[in-house]
């Protein structure tokens, strides 16, 4: 009856194939790390890699850009004044004279260091304070956060302002202000994650098994909320640099012979009704870098956490 | 909510209490005290000592500055000889604040609308139009924007005032470029509240009671989608009110960011201390009346007693 039901299958076309305890627990495919996956995800989010590619292509010729002109970025040249893009000189020249590529190049340095460094400051901070309020809880916690929500109520930029008319202008004052002000939102986001990452089963293993505060803090918590770490500092670099375009723009930023974008702009602002390019190129810049590195952080957001996809 | 205002009133109490602090001890700290420098006229050296009590003990100093400013007393400028801090402020803030609130209203209406429709047509190319809007307007600095719209629609296409403040047809492009960042802002969060709103179970309620989409998206989604935008406004004026420094700058705009810039340029120190309190303490009551208006828009908030 059976085997009439199958058809032309015979039994003898079976075979036994026995079973192989290894092949049975093999892992179908190379195992990727929780980082390699991201990378993957990411790879895939195009508008991320080309925010990802400007920021490379930005960072390369801040490095390089200043050295493939002939002229210095600080030397004026009062026969050459508001010079349009040509071939001698790439982005024209300013009110006195000086190479605008150099200096667009030469500021470039100057917005995404303090960029960079005020982000990454403000990340090690906030992760450092925010990290010891959420694991410690209790008073330690209630004190802290009291703190940072009082300094969180007055204005970013206010606090940025007061420190800047206190400590002067620079570069090195700019990225304490920045600092100053910034570690804040960090703080409030890495202990909301330490608080509900404090009650899981794993970290109680580790306390079990005998492991130090410090231990379980570096090796169990913050890798933990690395990746809402990774997140908000990518966010929080295009802010950096565009506090320093703003503090450059009122006055108050880079000084000269320093450049920067924001002072670029500040420049060529003042004079854009009769050379625009004197504006244009550097809001280009600032624009485009905040542009990539909003792209890259919405991606890496998405890549880092898919149940955050919206 | 007697509780829940009084609770919130300590907290800004406590805030501006210690930004003041704060810039007190910032002013002991200026480096070279400009304050009483040789180059400060006799005048305004005295109009200093009078308002800071330099030669007073520290403590009351302190005191004397306190009470200052409760009167509501700001300080004198530093290079002006019969210029005060609340002069200048009557004569410019109305200004700002004329600027300020229009783009507040244009970025909330803006950012609300553009929010519900990325929402509503999710993963379509209206969506992903409001979104690019959207990223593009946090990306780009209103002192990027402005000078852009006046190059376009001022010099070259001749439609709109290149500058100034005297009429409906000025106040645009400034409104505009003021409000972008923040319109983008308010998009994006209004785009992922109602999304998330969807999911409720309300919504399902709704659904299985037989509403039609229209009135669901109205009535139940839309409400509630609004609720953690109006969490933001406080920090979307804090935004808007200093993005007026550059705005006002570039189109010329008699407000009170030109006198801020004015006084930097100026190394007026005491001119921008004294207003750099009046921003901060005018945002700190403005955060205020946030919390207190969603407080009443959501009772969840103000029953949580936090």
């Amino acid at each position: 009856m059976m085997q009439n039901s199958i058809g032309e299958l015979s039994q003898e076309l079976f075979t036994h194939v026995g079973k192989s305890i290894s092949e049975m627990e093999a892992i179908a495919r190379p195992s990727i790390t929780y980082w390699q996956d991201a990378w993957r995800r990411l790879k895939q989010n195009k508008a991320a890699m080309l925010g990802l590619i400007i920021i490379i292509l930005y960072t390369f010729m801040a490095i390089v850009g200043p050295y493939m002109t002939p002229y210095d970025y600080r030397t004026t040249n009062p026969s050459e004044i508001n010079q349009p893009p040509s071939a001698r000189h790439w982005f024209g020249t300013d009110s006195l004279g000086r190479d605008l590529w150099a200096r667009t190049w030469m500021g470039a340095r100057v917005s995404l260091m303090i960029g960079v460094v005020a982000a990454l400051l403000n990340a090690i901070i906030g992760v450092l304070v925010g990290g010891i309020a959420g694991y410690f809880g209790g008073k330690v916690d209630m004190i802290i956060m009291r703190f940072v929500d009082i300094m969180y109520a007055i204005p970013y930029m206010i606090i940025v302002i007061l420190m800047m008319v206190v400590l002067g202008q620079g570069i090195m004052p700019l990225i304490l202000a920045l600092v100053v002000g910034g570690w804040l939102g960090m703080a409030r986001l890495v202990r909301g994650q330490i608080l509900q990452l404090k009650e899981q089963e794993f970290v109680l293993a580790a306390k079990v098994l005998g492991a130090s505060h410090a231990r379980i803090i570096w090796r169990h918590l913050i890798p933990n909320t690395m990746g809402v770490i990774l997140v908000n500092l990518t966010m929080s670099v295009p802010g950096a640099i565009f506090s320093e375009a703003f503090l450059s723009f009122i006055g108050l930023g880079v000084v000269p012979p320093h450049s920067s974008w924001g002072q670029l702009a500040a420049y060529g602002a003042q004079v854009f009704r009769v050379y625009p390019y004197q504006l244009f190129i550097p809001a280009f810049f600032i624009s485009t870098t905040m542009l990539s590195l909003n792209l890259l952080g919405d991606g890496l957001r998405d890549a880092l956490d898919p149940r955050l996809r919206t | 909510m007697a509780r829940y205002i009084l609770n919130r009133l300590v907290i800004s109490l406590i805030t501006a209490w210690v930004l003041v602090t704060i810039v007190f001890f910032l002013v002991r700290l200026l480096p070279g005290d400009p304050f009483l420098s040789e180059k400060v006229t006799p005048e305004i050296k005295q109009n200093m000592i009078k308002y800071y009590g330099f030669d007073k003990p520290l403590h009351i100093q302190y005191i004397r500055y306190i009470s200052n400013l409760l009167k509501g007393d700001l300080g004198y400028s530093l290079r002006y000889k019969n210029r005060t801090v609340n002069e200048v402020i009557k004569q410019a803030f109305p200004y700002s604040a004329d600027l300020g609130i229009r783009a507040v209203i244009f970025a909330t209406i803006v950012g609300i609308t553009l929010g519900i429709i990325a929402a509503l047509n999710r993963n379509k190319p209206l969506d992903y139009l409001s979104m690019f809007i959207a990223i593009v307007g946090i990306s780009v600095p209103g002192f990027v924007i402005g000078p852009l719209l006046q190059y376009i629609f001022a010099i070259k296409l001749k439609l709109l005032p290149v500058a100034q403040w005297k009429g409906f047809a000025y106040t645009i492009m400034p409104t505009f470029a003021l409000s972008l960042g923040s319109i983008a802002l308010i998009a994006r969060l209004m785009r992922a509240s109602m999304l998330d709103v969807v999911n409720q179970d309300y919504i399902k309620t709704a659904k299985s009671k037989g509403l039609s989409p229209t009135q669901i998206v109205w009535k139940h989604q839309i409400r509630n989608a609004i609720l953690p935008v109006i969490t933001v406004l406080g920090p979307v004026t804090a935004t808007l009110l200093t993005g007026t420094f550059v705005i006002e700058q570039i189109f010329a705009i008699p407000g009170l960011g030109k006198f801020y810039i004015l006084g930097i340029q100026n190394l007026d120190y005491s001119m921008v201390l004294g207003m750099t309190v009046f921003y901060g303490l005018f945002l700190i009551a403005a955060n205020f009346i946030v919390d207190i208006i969603y407080g009443i828009i959501d009772p969840r908030i103000r029953i949580g007693g936090k």
